[in-house]
């Protein structure tokens, strides 16, 4: 029991969910392959370095102001609750999709976006 | 009229097909865009979340539109590939062009191209390579309609959107296809 603690706050403290799979996290990266890469910009912004971002803080980039002004840090929860529902979660936003139902797929997805780190050339 | 699976020839029956997906996306295009009646009877919220939603889908068009530019003028598809990619381009276009005068008609404005977009052309050396690159965009172009599908106030709208959708879904298998890969690998898409 003290053991399955450790391990889920160590879990927590890398700024993942206990159990997820970020190579899971990849395959199912490809449905937001429309709108986003990992080092730049598209529809949506880049990925990489975004545990630990404020949301609507990518330079350059043309966010909604319902993202600007969302004041969300982006964290396993934050991210875990937009990915479940974006437009609840931040009304007005144009990431215009219904969401990931499944907590697991969810966790898995957060587990990978959150081992993506920008390569020095592309931080800005 | 002839069947997809009686033509043995891969090219004619691609056509067939191709010509077919056209002609379903032609009728979902005229459905919405007379749709005037429907659209009118929409609040001013739900007419500006609709069009919200066709902006996000518009400006992945157009960005779907440069990306086959760029393949096309990447000298690395050969003739018949070619063909096929300048015609999935055209898909792209009219998807844009009827979501830019849906989102006018919804009293939106539509965004418009980028002067410049960022793709991974470093990482383009071969055919395969474009056509990989342009597979995973038309994947994420499915996923994409089918997170906006239920989301739209006007059902016609998700109509139009869902007909979009199995348009990319064909691209998306043909060049699965075309790279060797099983074209249908699974019976749901998510």
């Amino acid at each position: 029991m003290e053991r399955f603690a450790l391990a889920a706050a160590l879990a927590l403290a890398a700024g993942t969910a206990a159990g997820a799979d970020a190579a899971r996290g990849e395959q199912l990266y490809a449905r937001c392959a429309a709108c986003h890469a990992l080092e730049y910009d598209r529809v949506g912004p880049r990925h990489c370095d975004l545990l630990g971002r404020r949301a609507g803080s990518v330079p350059g980039f043309d966010y909604s102001p319902a993202m600007k002004q969302s004041k969300l840090v982006w964290s396993t929860e934050t991210l875990n609750r937009f990915l479940a529902d974006p437009l609840k979660a931040v009304p007005g936003t144009t990431m215009t999709y219904a969401g990931v139902d499944d907590p697991k797929e969810r966790a898995d997805l957060i587990a990978y976006l959150g081992s993506k780190k920008c390569p020095i050339t592309s931080r800005k | 009229m002839s069947s997809f699976f009686s033509i043995p020839n891969p090219n004619a029956a691609r056509r067939l097909f191709l010509g077919h997906s056209g002609l379903v996306l032609s009728g979902a295009a005229v459905a919405l865009l007379a749709g005037r009646d429907v659209l009118a009877a929409k609040s001013g919220d739900a007419k500006a979340g609709d069009a919200r939603i066709l902006n996000t889908a518009l400006g992945a068009e157009l960005e779907a539109i440069a990306a086959y530019q760029v393949g096309a003028e990447s000298g690395l598809l050969q003739k018949p590939v070619l063909a096929l990619a300048l015609q999935f381009q055209g898909h792209h276009k009219e998807h844009a062009d009827l979501l830019a005068k849906t989102v006018r008609k919804l009293g939106g404005t539509p965004v418009a191209a980028k002067s410049k977009y960022s793709f991974p052309v470093e990482g383009l050396k071969v055919q395969a390579d474009v056509l990989r690159f342009a597979a995973s965009l038309e994947q994420g172009a499915v996923s994409a309609y089918l997170g906006a599908v239920p989301l739209f106030g006007n059902r016609d709208l998700s109509k139009a959107a869902a007909s979009i959708l199995g348009d990319e879904a064909m691209h998306w298998a043909i060049l699965r296809n075309a790279l060797g890969e099983n074209p249908v690998p699974v019976a749901f898409v998510s």
